[in-house]
């Protein structure tokens, strides 16, 4: 092994394990907030948790609500995970010194044609997703789509969705530099075709290169591609790119009650069965009781997981009758406000130790009561997530906290609440009157 | 035919069992309009001797807006107290004209110890039109263009989407579907407790929206199944000055009507 081989492992070491090191421990950082969340049973079997994450996350199901963006997106989708077997040869070519290691060990038997199919199929694949990542950056600045042109995208969000295309677009230019040089540079030396279909063709214009440009542009596209991979890696957990790992999981905890279905709280359940029922005995609860949410850790670890695995596709939101009649209700932005909030807290917590706190919270600072307000606790945006997000329980435990913990509630809903109470209706009539529909049946 | 209203407490009194108790609703209770659909909903319960009986002055409102709005201690007192009624009655089945009723008490009644088998009278009129008890005269409907409205609390929230459309097709009319129906259906701006308050400052209100989606099939008839939509999109339809052109109507009182009950 010759010294430029050893610092090529070395630097492959050092770039792979230092961004590996960087990424898991922001990784950590979110698997600890969403465990800073409630408890939840999320009452399904093993079987429904599979089917769902296959239908949902792998399959791709809901996407396809919408066929053109669900089959651009299902391009780019299957692109990204075909091209990570490319990424096992580059990996142990990197540690190991070695150069096309698989195609060296295949080479003459039978798997090399194998070889030369699944590279022919990442490479038309990454051709397809390079146009459609230039279709996605037009859809995102020039096609005026209603859902990606709202307030809550501007600033860093928007920059996030582009930045990510720019990588996508920079990523493939290296795979195509990286088999192209290689092409070229073998046919040179060795008179020897890989038989890659496009990069064989671009390799075939490079030939008139000298070997050094050759070998040069062959290894700005190794090392360019790594980098990019080691760069997605470190950038996704800051990112709403992170869908791309959690849909999974938070497919995988689809809750399997029906949409309608509300949490219970049964501390004040117990606590009202006490009221009717004097000898009742309410069960002892540990720690402090708050009803509802003020803030994102008084929301359960599945809203929590929710928040992170939002990729900010706004279908919720293109979906929500508030927001489509002008109201600032908008589903995606409760999602990213509980991100935000748990991004904030956390560097809070990082710099002012694990106590910190800003006298803010989730409701009102981020998420203003008119918001709130407007949610007609349809589930049209439950229903469109493609990655099995509820922005509504996260609506109503909001809600929760800010009528009974805050006694905020609109004069109109003071008037439902107290008509209730006193004529179990919600309007003013009389509890005697209740069957006076009766009179006019005949 | 002489239509009775069989009260719970009198039928227990005279030592009878009803087969399901038809939970009428606030909205069925009280509200002119919806008044007309419990009635609807009674005749045909009568026309096909159905052993039902109702609450009367004993039901109150399940809690669902109280609880949507989110106040929990209302819901409670309100759902223990009709959670103990029904559970002191031997109640084993439910039928509800509301999609709001008809959600809180199947799905949420549950974990308050209120076990019933609940159905919604969109449900309760498809069996028993599949069962043959239920027939429908043809004439009145024919040849009418019928748009079907989806209620949240049945479509999204429960999955029921077929049983209403399927009580339309029985009249022998034109049943058209608009573009945003069944999954993708607009709420008519009344759930959550929308219905005891204004709209949020906005552009429109979302019925107005929604009505006007309904009107882009040019119906005679916009059917729904919610006293809530029935009141929302009538609204938006006198919104427009369509109210004698096109007619919001329960399909309790689709079937209803069609038999001249």
């Amino acid at each position: 092994m010759n010294f430029l081989t050893v610092i090529q492992i070395l630097l492959f070491i050092g770039l792979v394990g230092g961004s590996f090191f960087v990424a898991i421990r922001k990784f950590k950082e979110i698997y600890d907030n969403v465990n800073k969340g409630r408890p939840e049973h999320i009452p399904s079997t093993f079987f429904f948790r599979l089917k769902s994450m296959l239908l949902i996350a792998f399959g791709q199901k809901k996407m396809f609500k919408l066929t053109f963006p669900a089959f651009l997106h299902l391009v780019i989708y299957v692109s990204f995970v075909i091209t990570q077997i490319e990424l096992i040869e580059i990996f142990i070519d990197g540690f190991t010194g070695n150069h096309r290691i698989l195609y060296h060990a295949f080479e003459g038997n039978a798997l090399e044609k194998l070889y030369v199919f699944v590279i022919n199929f990442i490479e038309i694949l990454s051709l397809l997703t390079f146009f459609v990542t230039i279709l996605f950056i037009l859809r995102r600045t020039t096609f005026k789509v209603r859902r990606f042109q709202m307030p809550e995208l501007k600033g860093w969000p928007w920059k996030d969705a582009l930045l990510i295309l720019a990588f996508e677009l920079t990523l493939i230019i290296f795979i195509f530099m990286m088999n192209s040089g290689d092409s070229a540079l073998e046919m040179k030396e060795h008179g020897k075709d890989y038989g890659f279909l496009l990069s064989g063709l671009f390799g075939n214009m490079l030939t008139g290169l000298p070997n050094g440009a050759l070998f040069f542009i062959e290894k700005t596209g190794w090392w360019g591609h790594l980098c990019m991979v080691m760069t997605f890696l470190v950038y996704l957990p800051y990112s709403k790119h992170l869908h791309i790992l959690l849909a999974f999981p938070n497919t995988y905890f689809t809750r399997p009650e029906p949409k309608g279905e509300i949490h219970n709280m049964p501390a004040i359940m117990h606590e009202v069965t006490s009221m009717i029922d004097p000898s009742y005995k309410v069960p002892a609860t540990d720690g402090e009781i708050k009803f509802g949410a003020k803030d994102v850790y008084d929301l359960s670890w599945k809203s929590l997981l929710d928040a992170y695995s939002c990729t900010e596709c706004g279908r919720c939101t293109a979906a929500c009758p508030a927001n489509i009649t002008g109201k600032k209700l908008s589903p995606r932005k409760i999602m990213m406000d509980t991100r935000d909030r748990m991004e904030d807290l956390t560097r809070g917590r990082k710099l002012h130790g694990p106590d910190f706190t800003d006298n803010k919270s989730l409701l009102g600072d981020y998420i203003t009561k008119e918001e709130l307000r407007a949610c007609t606790t349809c589930n049209a945006c439950v229903e469109e997530c493609p990655v099995s997000i509820n922005p509504l329980t996260i609506i109503l435990e909001l809600r929760r906290n800010m009528i009974m913990e805050e006694a905020d509630s609109p004069p109109e809903w003071n008037n439902m609440f107290s008509n209730m109470e006193n004529n179990q209706a919600p309007w003013q009539f009389s509890p005697s009157d209740r069957l006076n529909w009766a009179n006019e049946m005949n | 035919m002489q239509y009775k209203v069989p009260v719970m407490s009198e039928m227990v009194a005279e030592g009878k069992i009803p087969d399901v108790v038809f939970w009428i609703g606030c909205a069925g209770s009280f509200d002119q309009r919806a008044q007309r659909v419990t009635i609807a909903f009674t005749k045909i319960l009568n026309q096909l001797q159905i052993n039902f009986a109702v609450l009367g002055t004993e039901e109150a409102c399940t809690g669902d807006p109280a609880r949507r709005a989110g106040n929990e201690f209302i819901f409670q007192m309100l759902a223990q107290q009709n959670v103990a009624t029904l559970n002191n009655y031997g109640v084993k089945k439910i039928v509800c004209t509301c999609p709001h009723c008809f959600n809180i008490i199947k799905n949420e009644y549950p974990q308050l110890g209120g076990n019933y088998e609940v159905i919604h009278h969109s449900q309760y009129l498809q069996q028993l039109l599949n069962e043959g008890k239920l027939k429908v005269e043809g004439g009145v409907f024919k040849g009418k263009r019928i748009t079907y409205h989806d209620s949240c609390y049945l479509g999204r929230a429960n999955g029921i989407y077929e049983a209403p459309r399927d009580v339309i097709e029985a009249l022998d009319a034109d049943l058209v579907e608009i573009n945003k129906c069944r999954t993708t259906g607009l709420c008519c701006g009344a759930g959550g407790a929308q219905m005891w308050k204004e709209d949020e400052p906005g552009r429109k209100r979302i019925n107005e929206e929604r009505t006007e989606q309904l009107m882009e099939v040019y119906p005679d008839i916009i059917a729904v199944a919610c006293p809530y939509c029935n009141t929302m999109i009538t609204d938006g339809v006198k919104g427009k000055e369509k109210q004698d052109d096109i007619k919001v109507v329960d399909i309790a009182e689709l079937i209803s009507k069609a038999n001249s009950y």
